[in-house]
Protein backbone atom coordinates (compact mmCIF):
# COMPACT_ATOMS: atom_id res chain seq x y z
CA UNK A 1 0.00 0.00 0.00
CA UNK A 2 1.18 3.51 -0.82
CA UNK A 3 1.32 5.35 2.34
CA UNK A 4 1.67 8.75 0.57
CA UNK A 5 -0.93 8.37 -1.83
CA UNK A 6 -3.32 7.34 1.12
CA UNK A 7 -2.76 9.99 2.99
CA UNK A 8 -2.81 12.39 0.23
CA UNK A 9 -6.53 10.99 -0.67
CA UNK A 10 -7.51 11.03 2.84
CA UNK A 11 -6.13 15.19 3.16
CA UNK A 12 -8.11 15.34 -0.07
CA UNK A 13 -11.38 13.57 1.24
CA UNK A 14 -11.18 16.03 4.59
CA UNK A 15 -11.02 18.70 2.43
CA UNK A 16 -14.06 17.91 0.46
CA UNK A 17 -15.68 17.28 3.18
CA UNK A 18 -16.15 20.93 4.93
CA UNK A 19 -18.09 21.47 7.76
CA UNK A 20 -21.10 23.24 7.83
CA UNK A 21 -22.12 26.17 9.97
CA UNK A 22 -25.37 25.62 11.29
CA UNK A 23 -25.95 27.40 14.04
CA UNK A 24 -28.71 25.44 16.77
CA UNK A 25 -31.88 27.26 16.97
CA UNK A 26 -31.43 30.64 19.43
CA UNK A 27 -28.21 29.62 20.50
CA UNK A 28 -27.17 33.81 20.46
CA UNK A 29 -30.45 34.09 23.20
CA UNK A 30 -28.85 31.39 25.16
CA UNK A 31 -25.69 33.10 25.20
CA UNK A 32 -26.88 35.89 25.94
CA UNK A 33 -29.19 34.74 28.81
CA UNK A 34 -25.93 33.02 30.29
CA UNK A 35 -23.87 36.07 30.50
CA UNK A 36 -26.70 38.10 32.13
CA UNK A 37 -27.35 35.43 34.85
CA UNK A 38 -23.74 36.00 35.85
CA UNK A 39 -24.40 39.01 38.00
CA UNK A 40 -21.86 41.72 37.88
CA UNK A 41 -19.81 41.11 41.62
CA UNK A 42 -21.51 44.14 43.88
CA UNK A 43 -18.57 45.77 45.68
CA UNK A 44 -20.16 46.89 48.01
CA UNK A 45 -20.91 42.87 49.15
CA UNK A 46 -17.69 42.38 48.61
CA UNK A 47 -16.06 45.02 50.78
CA UNK A 48 -19.06 43.73 53.54
CA UNK A 49 -17.91 40.74 53.34
CA UNK A 50 -14.13 41.32 53.60
CA UNK A 51 -15.02 43.30 56.41
CA UNK A 52 -17.16 40.20 58.35
CA UNK A 53 -14.07 37.98 57.00
CA UNK A 54 -11.28 40.58 59.11
CA UNK A 55 -13.49 40.87 62.05
CA UNK A 56 -13.84 36.85 62.39
CA UNK A 57 -10.13 36.27 62.03
CA UNK A 58 -9.83 39.29 64.93
CA UNK A 59 -11.94 37.90 66.95
CA UNK A 60 -10.53 34.20 66.84
CA UNK A 61 -6.79 35.83 67.05
CA UNK A 62 -8.06 37.52 70.36
CA UNK A 63 -9.09 34.51 72.13
CA UNK A 64 -6.24 33.15 70.76
CA UNK A 65 -4.14 35.29 72.12
CA UNK A 66 -6.06 35.69 75.24
CA UNK A 67 -6.12 31.98 75.92
CA UNK A 68 -2.16 31.74 75.81
CA UNK A 69 -2.31 34.55 78.51
CA UNK A 70 -4.21 32.12 80.39
CA UNK A 71 -2.77 29.36 79.91
CA UNK A 72 0.91 29.75 79.25
CA UNK A 73 2.41 31.78 81.72
CA UNK A 74 5.75 32.48 80.78
CA UNK A 75 8.55 31.86 83.09
CA UNK A 76 9.83 35.06 85.22
CA UNK A 77 6.59 37.44 84.96
CA UNK A 78 3.70 37.65 87.70
CA UNK A 79 1.12 35.27 88.14
CA UNK A 80 -2.67 36.74 89.00
CA UNK A 81 -1.47 37.15 93.15
CA UNK A 82 1.81 38.60 92.51
CA UNK A 83 -0.21 41.24 89.91
CA UNK A 84 -2.88 42.13 92.79
CA UNK A 85 -0.45 42.82 95.19
CA UNK A 86 2.01 44.67 92.74
CA UNK A 87 -1.38 46.70 91.54
CA UNK A 88 -2.39 47.19 95.47
CA UNK A 89 1.49 48.46 96.37
CA UNK A 90 1.57 50.67 93.49
CA UNK A 91 -1.68 52.43 94.37
CA UNK A 92 -0.94 52.57 97.83
CA UNK A 93 2.42 53.78 97.30
CA UNK A 94 2.09 57.84 98.45
CA UNK A 95 0.33 56.60 101.18
CA UNK A 96 3.10 54.30 102.26
CA UNK A 97 5.29 57.20 101.52
CA UNK A 98 3.51 59.86 103.38
CA UNK A 99 3.46 57.57 106.57
CA UNK A 100 7.12 56.68 106.15
CA UNK A 101 7.67 60.69 106.46
CA UNK A 102 5.36 61.08 109.66
CA UNK B 1 -29.57 52.38 12.17
CA UNK B 2 -27.26 48.98 12.64
CA UNK B 3 -24.69 49.83 15.04
CA UNK B 4 -20.85 49.18 13.78
CA UNK B 5 -18.90 46.34 15.33
CA UNK B 6 -16.76 48.97 17.22
CA UNK B 7 -19.75 50.52 18.69
CA UNK B 8 -21.50 47.04 19.76
CA UNK B 9 -17.89 46.17 21.78
CA UNK B 10 -17.81 49.69 23.03
CA UNK B 11 -21.28 49.32 24.83
CA UNK B 12 -20.72 45.42 26.08
CA UNK B 13 -17.33 47.38 27.84
CA UNK B 14 -19.85 49.84 29.08
CA UNK B 15 -22.22 47.02 30.79
CA UNK B 16 -24.64 46.61 28.40
CA UNK B 17 -24.34 43.09 27.50
CA UNK B 18 -26.97 42.74 25.49
CA UNK B 19 -24.99 44.60 22.75
CA UNK B 20 -23.13 41.53 22.78
CA UNK B 21 -25.85 39.40 20.74
CA UNK B 22 -25.31 40.71 17.76
CA UNK B 23 -21.68 39.77 17.91
CA UNK B 24 -23.04 36.26 18.66
CA UNK B 25 -25.43 36.13 16.23
CA UNK B 26 -23.25 37.30 13.41
CA UNK B 27 -19.74 35.19 13.94
CA UNK B 28 -21.52 32.12 15.76
CA UNK B 29 -21.68 30.11 11.84
CA UNK B 30 -17.70 30.07 11.83
CA UNK B 31 -17.44 29.51 15.03
CA UNK B 32 -19.41 26.28 15.17
CA UNK B 33 -17.57 25.43 11.52
CA UNK B 34 -14.73 25.57 13.78
CA UNK B 35 -15.77 23.77 16.22
CA UNK B 36 -16.79 20.77 13.49
CA UNK B 37 -13.62 19.76 12.59
CA UNK B 38 -12.74 18.74 16.13
CA UNK B 39 -15.77 17.49 17.79
CA UNK B 40 -18.50 15.02 16.03
CA UNK B 41 -21.17 14.93 18.77
CA UNK B 42 -23.69 18.32 18.16
CA UNK B 43 -23.73 18.73 22.20
CA UNK B 44 -19.86 18.67 22.23
CA UNK B 45 -19.58 21.30 19.61
CA UNK B 46 -22.18 23.64 21.24
CA UNK B 47 -19.96 23.17 24.43
CA UNK B 48 -16.96 24.80 22.55
CA UNK B 49 -19.02 27.64 20.97
CA UNK B 50 -20.80 28.44 24.27
CA UNK B 51 -17.36 28.26 26.10
CA UNK B 52 -15.77 30.49 23.07
CA UNK B 53 -18.94 33.06 24.00
CA UNK B 54 -17.86 33.00 27.19
CA UNK B 55 -14.13 33.30 26.89
CA UNK B 56 -15.26 36.36 24.45
CA UNK B 57 -17.12 37.67 26.75
CA UNK B 58 -15.19 38.12 29.81
CA UNK B 59 -12.17 38.71 27.55
CA UNK B 60 -13.31 41.73 25.65
CA UNK B 61 -11.14 44.51 27.85
CA UNK B 62 -8.44 42.57 26.66
CA UNK B 63 -9.69 43.30 22.76
CA UNK B 64 -7.35 46.13 20.85
CA UNK B 65 -9.03 46.16 17.95
CA UNK B 66 -6.33 46.61 15.85
CA UNK B 67 -6.90 43.38 14.10
CA UNK B 68 -10.35 42.46 13.56
CA UNK B 69 -12.84 41.00 15.57
CA UNK B 70 -13.54 38.00 13.79
CA UNK B 71 -9.51 37.04 14.05
CA UNK B 72 -9.22 37.56 17.53
CA UNK B 73 -12.21 35.24 17.78
CA UNK B 74 -11.20 32.86 15.70
CA UNK B 75 -7.79 32.35 17.40
CA UNK B 76 -9.83 32.18 20.86
CA UNK B 77 -12.06 29.26 19.26
CA UNK B 78 -8.63 27.52 18.00
CA UNK B 79 -7.02 27.64 21.58
CA UNK B 80 -10.67 26.49 22.85
CA UNK B 81 -10.83 23.41 20.11
CA UNK B 82 -7.14 22.45 21.24
CA UNK B 83 -8.54 22.58 24.86
CA UNK B 84 -11.51 19.99 23.98
CA UNK B 85 -8.99 17.93 22.36
CA UNK B 86 -6.70 18.04 25.30
CA UNK B 87 -9.26 16.74 27.16
CA UNK B 88 -11.04 14.22 24.77
CA UNK B 89 -8.31 11.89 23.92
CA UNK B 90 -10.68 8.56 24.38
CA UNK B 91 -10.41 7.76 21.00
CA UNK B 92 -6.52 7.13 20.17
CA UNK B 93 -6.20 3.69 21.18
CA UNK B 94 -9.01 2.07 19.49
CA UNK B 95 -8.09 -0.46 16.51
CA UNK B 96 -8.63 -0.61 12.85
CA UNK B 97 -10.46 -3.88 13.26
CA UNK B 98 -12.80 -2.05 13.86
CA UNK B 99 -13.18 -0.56 10.74
CA UNK B 100 -17.29 -0.24 8.87
CA UNK B 101 -17.82 -2.60 5.71
CA UNK B 102 -17.97 0.76 3.44
CA UNK B 103 -14.53 1.77 5.40
CA UNK B 104 -13.01 -1.40 4.46
CA UNK B 105 -14.52 -1.65 0.99
CA UNK B 106 -13.27 1.89 0.25
CA UNK B 107 -9.52 0.37 1.63
CA UNK B 108 -9.76 -2.63 -0.54
CA UNK B 109 -10.71 -0.47 -3.60
CA UNK B 110 -7.84 1.78 -2.72
CA UNK B 111 -5.21 -0.69 -2.75
CA UNK B 112 -6.29 -2.62 -5.74
CA UNK B 113 -6.33 0.95 -7.53
CA UNK B 114 -5.43 4.17 -6.01
CA UNK B 115 -7.07 6.09 -8.45
CA UNK B 116 -10.66 4.09 -8.43
CA UNK B 117 -11.17 5.29 -4.75
CA UNK B 118 -13.02 8.13 -4.98
CA UNK B 119 -12.18 11.00 -2.26
CA UNK B 120 -15.93 12.37 -2.19
CA UNK B 121 -17.24 9.12 -0.61
CA UNK B 122 -18.58 8.59 2.16
CA UNK B 123 -16.43 6.32 3.40
CA UNK B 124 -13.22 8.16 3.16
CA UNK B 125 -14.75 10.90 4.94
CA UNK B 126 -15.46 8.50 7.99
CA UNK B 127 -11.82 7.46 7.36
CA UNK B 128 -10.09 10.26 7.51
CA UNK B 129 -11.97 11.33 11.00
CA UNK B 130 -11.08 7.58 12.04
CA UNK B 131 -7.39 8.28 11.32
CA UNK B 132 -7.38 12.16 12.86
CA UNK B 133 -9.17 11.10 16.18
CA UNK B 134 -5.71 8.47 16.52
CA UNK B 135 -3.69 11.56 15.97
CA UNK B 136 -1.90 13.68 19.19
CA UNK B 137 -4.02 16.68 19.91
CA UNK B 138 -1.26 19.07 18.85
CA UNK B 139 -0.34 16.82 15.72
CA UNK B 140 -4.51 17.06 14.74
CA UNK B 141 -4.38 20.90 15.04
CA UNK B 142 -1.79 21.35 13.17
CA UNK B 143 -2.50 18.81 10.02
CA UNK B 144 -6.20 20.49 9.76
CA UNK B 145 -4.75 23.77 10.18
CA UNK B 146 -2.08 23.25 7.61
CA UNK B 147 -3.10 20.41 5.34
CA UNK B 148 -7.00 20.72 5.38
CA UNK B 149 -7.87 24.27 6.15
CA UNK B 150 -4.59 24.70 3.58
CA UNK B 151 -3.29 27.88 6.50
CA UNK B 152 0.74 29.00 6.44
CA UNK B 153 2.98 28.69 9.08
CA UNK B 154 2.46 32.06 10.06
CA UNK B 155 -1.44 32.24 10.36
CA UNK B 156 -0.90 29.03 12.33
CA UNK B 157 1.32 30.51 14.61
CA UNK B 158 -0.91 33.26 15.09
CA UNK B 159 -4.02 30.96 15.84
CA UNK B 160 -2.62 28.74 18.09
CA UNK B 161 -0.23 31.45 20.13
CA UNK B 162 3.05 29.02 19.28
CA UNK B 163 5.98 30.62 17.54
CA UNK B 164 7.06 29.53 14.15
CA UNK B 165 9.68 27.16 14.86
CA UNK B 166 6.95 25.52 16.84
CA UNK B 167 4.83 25.43 14.56
CA UNK B 168 7.17 23.50 11.75
CA UNK B 169 8.54 21.15 14.72
CA UNK B 170 5.43 19.70 15.39
CA UNK B 171 3.75 19.55 11.68
CA UNK B 172 7.29 17.46 11.03
CA UNK B 173 5.93 15.68 14.37
CA UNK B 174 2.25 15.20 12.91
CA UNK B 175 3.32 13.97 9.80
CA UNK B 176 5.49 11.86 10.96
CA UNK B 177 2.75 10.46 13.56
CA UNK B 178 -0.15 10.09 10.52
CA UNK B 179 2.47 7.97 8.62
CA UNK B 180 2.60 5.59 11.73
CA UNK B 181 -0.85 5.85 11.83
CA UNK B 182 -1.42 4.81 8.32
CA UNK B 183 1.15 2.21 8.37
CA UNK B 184 -0.66 0.81 11.54
CA UNK B 185 -3.92 0.40 9.58
CA UNK B 186 -2.62 -1.14 6.67
CA UNK B 187 -1.16 -3.61 8.88
CA UNK B 188 -4.33 -4.30 11.28
CA UNK B 189 -6.17 -5.02 8.09
CA UNK B 190 -3.63 -6.51 5.35
CA UNK B 191 -1.78 -8.77 7.92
Amino acid sequence: MNLGELHGKLIAAARADAPGGHVPYAFEKRVTALLASRVAPDSVALWVQGLWRAAVSCVALTLLLGAWAVFNPVAGTTTADDLSQNFESTLLASVDQNDQVQ
Amino acid sequence: MERTEAELIAAVLKGDAASFEPLVQKYSPRVFATARRYARRESEIEDIAQEVWLKAFSKLASFRGEAPFEHWLMRMTVRTCYDFLRGHQRNRESSFSELSEPETDWLERFVADPGSAAEDADAAKLLVGRVLEKLSPAARLVITLLEIEDRSVKEIAGLTGWSVPLVKVRAFRARGEMRKILAKMAKDKYL
